[in-house]
């Protein structure tokens, strides 16, 4: 049996790896993918919780995630799509109008 | 009898609405009617309810609620009136010298401006000072005791523009509320220490006590309900308004300044008479204030050379006179004082309007002179009038002033420097009265050759009000004639069962014997010292005209301190006003407006800007430093999460 900890640093490297690339990254389809792998991350561990609880509280979360990402997943292509259309361009530095 | 007297009190409520609000589109003719209609109105109801009452010397007074007006706890008061013989002098009184003032304002207001505007505050005021009189408890009373205080000042103002006409309006205004604030708080501790604030049930508590018991409440009380009486009738230190308040047209002063408004501190003392019954050392203050106000405002009047200020001291000297009555506790001395002042002192100010009417406003005494021939219906009312307050015999003020003289040497509180003040003030007041009709009247003619030939009799609408008043002036004496000429005192025993039981408890309780002075030889020496003033009047502005100015000259310090009014305004402008301005402009606008409250409200926005300032650095557009910010902060959280 896998013990509790080890899918614990698992998740952790996969969320700090999913961080580190979100924030040094600059395509957005890479960001995009980034995100998700926060996310599973976060499954990994809901996962390893359950287990470990003997319970279906974190189960039940990770699809509730599922479903909230394949959403975001939706929204999100779309937005990159929009995003080239009117940039011709994928790298997120170009994305700066907001600032003061 | 409750809806005679609310029919009394309707009608000028009612003008005063109409004139208000539709005024403006009347014709004068109009406007004019429905006012002297209102007040007309008024005075037919009030008599009708004076002969119907049936008031017997052992019947109570005539109390009806109307409806509950506050109810808060053990507080309650009902809009009621209570009408006993007391009241019955009053709405009469004033019921009638307003009807007539009402007719004179037709002629006088004519060429004003703002005549609807005029008769619209007359009318409230009528309707206020018969609130005022027929209230059945504290609070009631204070409605009509305001509204007279706001009409006053709507109409002391009444030539706005005028600068000095505002600022009168607003003198009159604050100088009263410090006495209002004095009442207030008199009210207040009635209702602390009785539980009620209604005329029956108060009177009645107040009246079973024996003497003694609650004496220092009672002494507070009546003092601070009398603080509220300094400030409405012009007593000494708070009588500086009552000057200015010439400023507005003259048969306002007639009316509100002279015969009623201002009487309406001895109506109040005079009917508080139980508690002040109660209160001995609150009524040694009453009487002692009033003697000096008499005494110090007539010798101001000496040497006024304004018509109608000098009338305005005189009122404020004669209304001393009434608070010695009552002080000395022969309340009804000083309500047969306040009855014939209101005839001939209407008629004095009436006179004088009519002369300020030919003059073209001009009431400086020294440009006028030699009117008698111009003006004869004004010179004939004018000297009754003068005759009469002098204390001429045979006219009005001769009758109510020697009983108040006669109170003050023997009533249960009288005492000889009293008496003596008193009489000096009388002789003082004939010399000033007469002074002044010889200055306006007789002599040569002093007038502007540019004026001369424009000085003409007014208008029958004028006049028939002089005569009407001049009439009263002679007969509203002979109602009580003294006991010493053979009398029966008829007045006073119409109000016995007003004031009885009061003067009884203090006579009976008056430690001191009465002086018990002949009342003939006090009537005698009162009539010597009025001969004697209007004796050097004569001999000073008619046989020797350069004697005035030489004594002026040689007496020079008494005379400008006497034409400086004791610089009793400088000294209060010195010692309130003039640091309230500065304090005002110093402190509270320059230091805690601009500093405290502005500061505070632009303070708050500057440090929002300047923090604002910071945090928006962070604000770059670079999406990935603003997704390091969220790592950042989740790690922080965390952190502290597991570190705590």
């Amino acid at each position: 049996m896998i013990p509790l900890s080890h899918v614990l640093i698992l998740s952790l490297i996969l969320f700090t790896l999913g961080a580190a690339g979100f924030i040094i990254r600059r395509n957005v389809i890479t960001i995009f993918m980034c995100i998700e792998l926060m996310l599973n991350a976060v499954n990994l561990a809901f996962i390893g919780f359950a287990r470990h609880r003997g319970n279906l509280d974190g189960q039940l979360f990770v699809f509730f995630v599922i479903v909230v990402a394949a959403a975001e997943a939706a929204v999100g292509l779309a937005i990159i799509v929009a995003l080239y259309r009117n940039r011709n361009s994928l790298a997120i530095d170009d994305v700066d109008s907001m600032k003061m | 009898m409750e809806i005679l007297l609310l029919l009394m009190l309707l009608p000028p409520l009612a003008g005063a609405a109409l004139n208000g609000i539709f005024g403006r589109r009347f014709s004068q003719g109009l406007v004019s009617a429905i006012g002297c209609g209102g007040s007309g109105l008024a005075m037919v109801f009030a008599l009708l309810a004076a002969f119907t009452s049936h008031l017997g010397p052992d019947s109570p007074p005539f109390v009806h609620s109307y409806f509950t007006w506050i109810a808060a706890g053990g507080f309650h008061t009902d809009f009621a009136v209570y009408y006993d013989r007391l009241t019955l002098v009053m709405t009469v009184v004033v019921t009638v010298v307003a009807f007539l003032i009402h007719l004179y304002s037709r002629g006088y207001m004519e060429h004003e401006g703002g005549y609807y505007r005029f008769f619209c505050y007359l009318n409230l005021f009528l309707f206020m000072m018969l609130m005022l009189v027929t209230g059945a408890s504290y609070p009631v009373m204070f409605v009509g005791w305001e509204g007279v205080g706001l009409c006053s000042y709507l109409l002391i103002g009444f030539y706005f523009p005028k600068k000095s006409a505002s600022d009168a309006g607003k003198k009159a205004f604050i100088v009263t509320r410090i006495g209002d604030a004095g009442f207030t708080v008199g009210v207040a501790l009635l209702f602390w220490t009785f539980g009620t604030v209604n005329f029956p049930e108060l009177f009645s508590k107040v009246g079973a006590l024996p003497l003694g018991d609650h004496q220092q409440t009672l002494t507070a009380a009546s003092l601070l309900l009398f603080l509220g009486a300094v400030g409405k009738s012009a007593q000494l230190p708070l009588y500086v308004w009552l000057p200015d308040a010439m400023e507005g047209p003259t048969p306002v002063s007639a009316l509100i300044h002279a015969a009623t408004m201002v009487t309406a501190g001895v109506y109040m003392v005079a009917r508080s008479n139980v508690l002040f019954a109660h209160a001995p050392e609150a009524l040694k203050v009453v009487a002692a204030v009033g003697c000096l106000t008499a005494f110090f405002a007539a010798t101001i009047a000496l040497c006024q050379n304004d018509l109608k200020r000098m009338l305005a001291y005189s009122t404020i000297s004669q209304l001393g006179y009434m608070f010695v009555g009552c002080g000395t506790a022969v309340f009804a001395s000083g309500i047969f004082h306040l009855m014939t002042h209101a005839c001939f002192k209407a008629l004095l100010f009436l006179a004088a309007g009519s002369v300020m009417h030919a003059m073209s406003g001009q009431l400086d005494m020294r440009a006028m002179g030699g009117l008698r021939h111009k003006m004869p219906t004004t010179y004939w009312t004018f000297l009754v009038a003068t005759l009469a307050i002098s204390g001429v015999p045979g006219l009005a003020g001769f009758f109510s002033k020697d009983e108040i003289l006669a109170a003050a040497y023997n009533g249960p509180l009288g005492s000889p420097w009293l008496y003596w003040l008193a009489t000096i003030t009388a002789g003082l007041t004939a010399f000033y009265m007469f002074r002044g009709l010889f200055l306006t009247f007789c002599g040569k003619s002093r007038v502007d050759h540019e004026l001369e030939h424009h000085v003409h009799e007014s208008g029958s609408k004028m006049t028939v009000p002089l005569m009407i008043l001049a009439v009263f002036s002679i007969l509203a004496g002979w109602v009580s004639l003294p006991k010493a000429l053979g009398g029966g005192e008829a007045f006073d025993r119409f109000l016995e069962p007003v004031f009885g039981a009061s003067e009884r408890l203090l006579s009976s309780s008056s430690a001191i014997a009465p002086h018990a002075a002949n009342d003939l030889m006090l009537m005698v020496a009162s009539l010597v010292a009025a001969g004697l003033g209007i004796l050097i009047a004569y001999w000073f502005y008619l046989k020797s005209t350069e004697l005035p100015d030489r004594l002026a000259s040689s007496l020079s310090g008494a005379y400008r301190t006497l034409v400086n009014k004791y610089w009793v305004d400088e000294f209060y402008n010195w010692l309130i006003v003039h640091p309230v301005v500065v304090g005002s402009t110093r402190f509270l606008w320059q230091s805690v407006d601009t500093g405290v409250i502005d500061g505070a409200v632009n303070g708050s926005a500057e440090a929002t800007a300047d923090l604002g300032r910071v945090l928006r650095q962070m604000q770059s557009g670079n999406i990935r430093s603003y997704a390091a910010w969220v790592l950042l902060g989740a790690v922080g959280w965390l952190g502290y999460l597991l570190l705590r």
